[in-house]
């Protein structure tokens, strides 16, 4: 059994560490879940969630944060 | 305000229940660096800026999120929706931005119908507004001068109505004065202009329009000095407004002289 999974991450996909969190996922992208909203197939997960939620197959996941605009 | 104008009583700029000094508020888009940005904004006085949701750059080749460079405690961020052409779309963006630092639940709703002008698409517009307001969102809407939307806004439950000056980035001045003062005239919500301010004397005359603030991003980020631009901005925003409370004098086709004719020697 492969001990990796294909997910989509910011529309390009990417290969995770299977029975990953979300948090762990971030953690491995060197993300600062502080400055991160997630969004997990089309559901906003909050930050205290981050690290209930594990990652299947498929999952099409949104990292965003704040940039400059008017 | 300065201490020339403190014999005016101008009431609080409020919006969405919170008040606020400054009724200039600023974007962070299209810096040539963040330290200008800062300085710039620094500068405008504002105390409302506004920032975008975008994706995190994976590969970092990107400037890191905006949060590095302004500081949530010190000025009040405002979320917008640029770039979305649907209603569902915006709502998508509206709610991430909610969770993006917990900041507040205001949001700048756009919803852009057409990409050559910017301008805004009314009917989606109307939509998101209604799904945000109802989600508990203070939503600030970017409309055109068009007075019935103004109205379907307010009556959707905006916190306030920002009709434009000018397409955005166009920096043309204040085109339609009549439409953004008849929107004011008849508005019970804060109406702030947005986009299309090109320079001070812009900001002023639309100032002189009664509205309640002023909305600009590329007016200042395009400047040859951001800075100076910034502070020429928040001047101009100031006296507009003074000179909208003082009340002008009316116009006349005629001169009329402001010396005595009496005691002319013969």
């Amino acid at each position: 059994m492969n001990d990796t999974i294909d997910v989509t991450v910011n529309g390009e996909r990417r290969a995770v560490a299977r029975g990953a969190t979300l948090l762990e996922l971030l953690r491995t992208l060197e993300l600062d879940p502080r400055v991160v909203v997630v969004e997990h197939n089309r559901a906003i997960v909050r930050r205290p969630k981050l690290g209930d939620v594990t990652v299947a197959p498929g999952d099409a996941i949104e990292l965003v944060h704040f940039v400059g605009g008017g | 305000m300065t201490a020339a104008v403190e014999t005016i009583r101008d009431a609080p700029f409020t919006i969405g229940g919170r008040t606020f000094h400054s009724r200039l508020m600023v974007g962070t888009g299209k810096y040539r660096d963040n330290e200008t940005m800062v300085r710039a904004i620094e500068a405008s006085g504002a105390e409302i800026v506004t920032v975008a949701v975008r994706r995190v750059d994976l590969d970092r080749t990107r400037e890191a999120g905006i949060l590095y460079h302004l500081d949530p405690k010190k000025y009040f961020l405002l979320a917008n929706t640029a770039g979305c052409h649907t209603a569902e779309d915006a709502v998508r963006y509206a709610r991430l931005a909610r969770e993006g630092g917990g900041f507040n639940e205001f949001i700048k709703l756009e919803v852009i119908g057409d990409q050559e002008t910017l301008l805004p698409d009314v009917q989606g517009l109307l939509a998101a507004a209604r799904t945000l307001a109802k989600d508990g969102f203070q939503v600030l809407a970017y409309t055109n001068e068009d007075l019935v939307t103004a109205l379907r806004l307010e009556d959707a439950g905006c916190a306030a109505v920002m009709p434009l000056a000018s397409p955005i980035g166009s920096g043309l001045g204040l085109l339609n004065p009549y439409g953004v003062r008849t929107i004011k005239h008849r508005l019970k919500v804060p109406v702030v202009v947005d986009a299309g301010v090109g320079t001070a004397s812009d900001a002023c005359v639309t100032m002189e329009q009664g509205v309640d603030g002023i909305l600009m991003n590329t007016a200042l980020a395009a400047a040859r000095d951001p800075v100076a631009m910034a502070h020429a901005m928040r001047l101009a925003v100031e006296a507009g407004r003074v000179a909208y409370l003082a009340g002008r004098m009316p116009k006349r086709e005629v001169a009329v002289p402001s010396s005595p004719l009496e005691g002319m020697l013969d």
